[in-house]
């Protein structure tokens, strides 16, 4: 089967196999040399490619247990986050972390660590997470937690599937009066002013600002920053209100087909922006969940439209004094770049994990390019940018960084390489991620 | 907040890759849901995942189509007649198998048609007495012809769907709805590695989707996906002497 991540690109051909029951683990792991775990393929590059064995695990879906009280849900590694929220929010619960789609199972939440809006001041998902069942390289399943087979834990946390399968979680859930958000739009002139808003922002729960990359002189790196609370209930039916509008929302709309050639250029994403910038009017107001959190998914398949060789999206986050100068360079050469970023993303980081977790502390930019030979060449200059910085590259969204690049910025590379040699000697669990930068 | 209380659906055929996403449609949408299969207490997962999902009851019940003597039994030790009966039981074994085996024929005729015609005819003529309910049988494209492939499977779904049609007749004007859907080729385990073409195949996902759809809407015929039904409108309507040189 001819598989790639949700940016397209690189695109192999794989074998696979499904895997509905957890409980068909082991001779799976018997049979297969050679494997790695693959959720609903939302990684944007090669983390969940494997030509001899991707292992398709969107079929163990079933919840365990949900305790209502204590907010505390177990659930195998292939459910989606949006099952989950369609089970949780209308108890009066939400996710704690939660990315820029509900499109992502469990197992791909915990395996790229993923973080959020609200990462400055809650971390990353990681940190809700009690326990994983995890299925090991000699086929054994292992309990793990902070209290048992710690080391293990830690690594599976941003591990991108290379510790072990991901056969079930216990997840740590926050309480919410409705699942409605008081969201603050504040238009940031200028990417000082926006850096600045970032830091006077800090007490928000949720923050993330857009920006446009292609505008110059005064109005270099000016953006918009949406703030959001959760909503504190003001009448009993304020989440049968919710529901009721995410349930419209979710039919959305559909890019059908791959497009042949990309409306985005240059001029267009120009165009975009100006009048995004300006219809973006600072405002309050009062949100149903869905559109806050997950606007792009109400464009079913939007990956399409970068047209057929597909695209990359590159996130560093760069952190230390040196930030502000960093993200310039970055989007200066990012609208050098001659393509464009459509998307471009900014968000203030809190401090991170252990291993292979990617957020950390520091400012994380995320860009999107067409896959072409000027963003393959263009994209070096930003790896120089983020190696001079020491900054981090997420391989979430990674198909093409340097393996110097990568190890420099994980400072516990080679301890992770170390645990994977002594819980899984024979690489049984490889990725072309994984095989890419020898991980 | 999910819908209250709006009926009882037993599902024949359980551990079938299509019964799990159609139990949770039923659960969402306010059914009490019975599983019934062969050691039901191994889907014991699917139960607490459709509790935790709908918030309803969900029951499991042991139940072997081709132990016919104790289906009456069967429907006896409900707790209730439920409101919508659904089978998914199939088995198809290679065409090759079956025309050298008769076992395996054998086997065939009483999983995917005698069986089914003891069972539900227990459930029928209580649905007849009470007045109301629903039966869907999935049958298949399969006994829509007989092909030289795969024809002793499809002349034991070809009586499945005669019984069905039967049924329908006998008890339309009694109160009790009898659905049958025909899927053509769907997404399983019984599939997992078959070269299938894409635009003809289903995920379990649809077929349990297109159930419901049928359910609702009061269908009493369906096929799924809907192509199959101008497909076999074609294969059926090939006189005799042009489909014998046909290999299809």
């Amino acid at each position: 089967m001819i598989l790639s991540g949700w940016g397209r690109y690189p695109a192999m051909d794989c074998e696979t196999r499904s895997l509905r029951d957890p409980k068909e683990i082991a001779s799976v792991l018997e049979r297969s040399p050679s494997l790695i775990a693959r959720g609903n393929g939302r990684a944007y590059g090669d983390a969940a490619l494997n030509s001899k064995m991707t292992l398709l695990i969107g079929g163990c879906d079933r919840f365990r247990e949900f305790d209502t009280t204590t907010g505390l849900i177990e659930c195998e590694g292939g459910t989606l986050l949006s099952d989950i929220l369609r089970v949780v929010v209308p108890r009066g619960w939400f996710p704690p972390v939660v990315p820029g789609t509900k499109y992502v199972t469990v197992g791909g939440l915990i395996a790229a660590d993923v973080h959020g809006k609200n990462h400055h001041r809650d971390g990353s998902f990681g940190r809700f997470v009690e326990s994983i069942s995890l299925a090991m390289a000699d086929g054994s399943i292992v309990d793990c937690s902070r209290s048992e087979n710690s080391e293990v834990f830690a690594a599976t946390i941003g591990g991108m599937g290379l510790t072990g399968i991901i056969l079930s979680a216990k997840i740590r859930l926050r309480p919410v009066a409705s699942g409605m958000i008081d969201e603050t739009i504040i238009r940031a002139p200028s990417l000082q002013v926006l850096l600045d808003l970032f830091k006077e922002h800090d007490a928000s729960t949720y923050s993330v600002a857009w920006i446009d990359c292609l505008a110059g002189g005064g109005q270099f790196g000016r953006g918009v920053l949406m703030l959001g609370e959760h909503a504190k209930a003001t009448n009993s039916d304020g989440i049968a209100k919710e529901t009721a509008s995410s349930k419209r929302l979710g039919s959305g709309i559909s890019v059908p087909i791959v497009l042949p050639i990309s409306p985005l250029n240059k001029w267009t994403i120009k165009m975009f922006n100006e009048a995004y910038y300006h219809l973006q009017k600072p405002r309050k107001r009062r949100t149903p969940y869905n559109g806050f959190f997950f606007p792009l998914d109400a464009i079913h398949n939007w990956n399409r439209i970068y047209g057929r060789r597909g695209f990359v999206q590159y996130q560093c986050v760069i952190g230390g004094v040196g930030y502000g100068h960093a993200l310039r360079e970055l989007i200066k050469v990012a609208r050098d770049m001659g393509v464009g970023s459509f998307l471009a993303v900014l968000k203030k980081l809190g401090s991170g994990n252990r291993y292979m977790s990617f957020p950390t502390d520091g400012y994380t930019i995320t860009l999107d390019f067409p896959v072409c030979s000027a963003t393959m060449t263009g994209l070096k200059r930003l790896d120089a940018i983020v190696a001079e910085h020491k900054g981090r590259i997420y391989l979430a969204k990674d198909a093409r960084a340097p393996r110097e690049l990568v190890e420099q910025g994980y400072p516990e590379i080679e301890a992770f390489r170390n645990l994977r040699r002594s819980i899984d000697p024979e690489r049984k669990f490889r990725s072309a991620l994984s095989e890419r930068l020898d991980i | 907040m999910n819908p209250g209380f709006a009926g009882s659906v037993l599902i024949f055929g359980a551990r079938s890759d299509v019964a799990r996403p159609l139990a949770r449609i039923y659960g969402l949408e306010g059914y009490d849901v019975v599983l019934a299969a062969r050691d039901s207490h191994s889907l014991a997962a699917d139960a607490d995942d459709i509790r935790v999902r709908s918030g309803r009851n969900v029951a499991l019940r042991d139940f072997d189509v081709l132990d016919t003597g104790t289906h009456a039994r069967f429907v006896d030790q409900l707790d209730v007649l439920p409101d919508t009966v659904i089978s998914l039981i199939g088995l198809m074994t290679p065409q090759d198998q079956a025309q050298t085996d008769f076992a395996s024929a054998d086997l065939m005729m009483r999983s995917n048609y005698l069986g089914l015609v003891s069972i539900l005819g227990e459930i029928a003529n209580r649905m007849e007495q009470r007045g109301s309910g629903t039966i869907i049988g999935v049958s298949s494209v399969a006994g829509d012809r007989g092909r030289a492939t795969n024809y002793i499977y499809g002349s034991a779904k070809a009586g499945f769907t005669a019984f069905l049609s039967g049924l329908r007749n006998r008890l339309f004007k009694k109160g009790v709805r009898v659905i049958t859907v025909k899927p053509g080729f769907i997404r399983t385990r019984m599939t997992e590695g078959m070269d299938l073409p894409l635009r003809l195949t289903a995920e379990p996902e649809e077929i349990a989707r297109a159930i419901r759809a049928a359910d609702k809407k009061r269908r009493l015929v369906v096929y799924h996906k809907p192509i199959w039904a101008l497909i076999m409108l074609v294969i059926r309507s090939i006189p005799e002497r042009i489909f014998v040189r046909l290999k299809i």
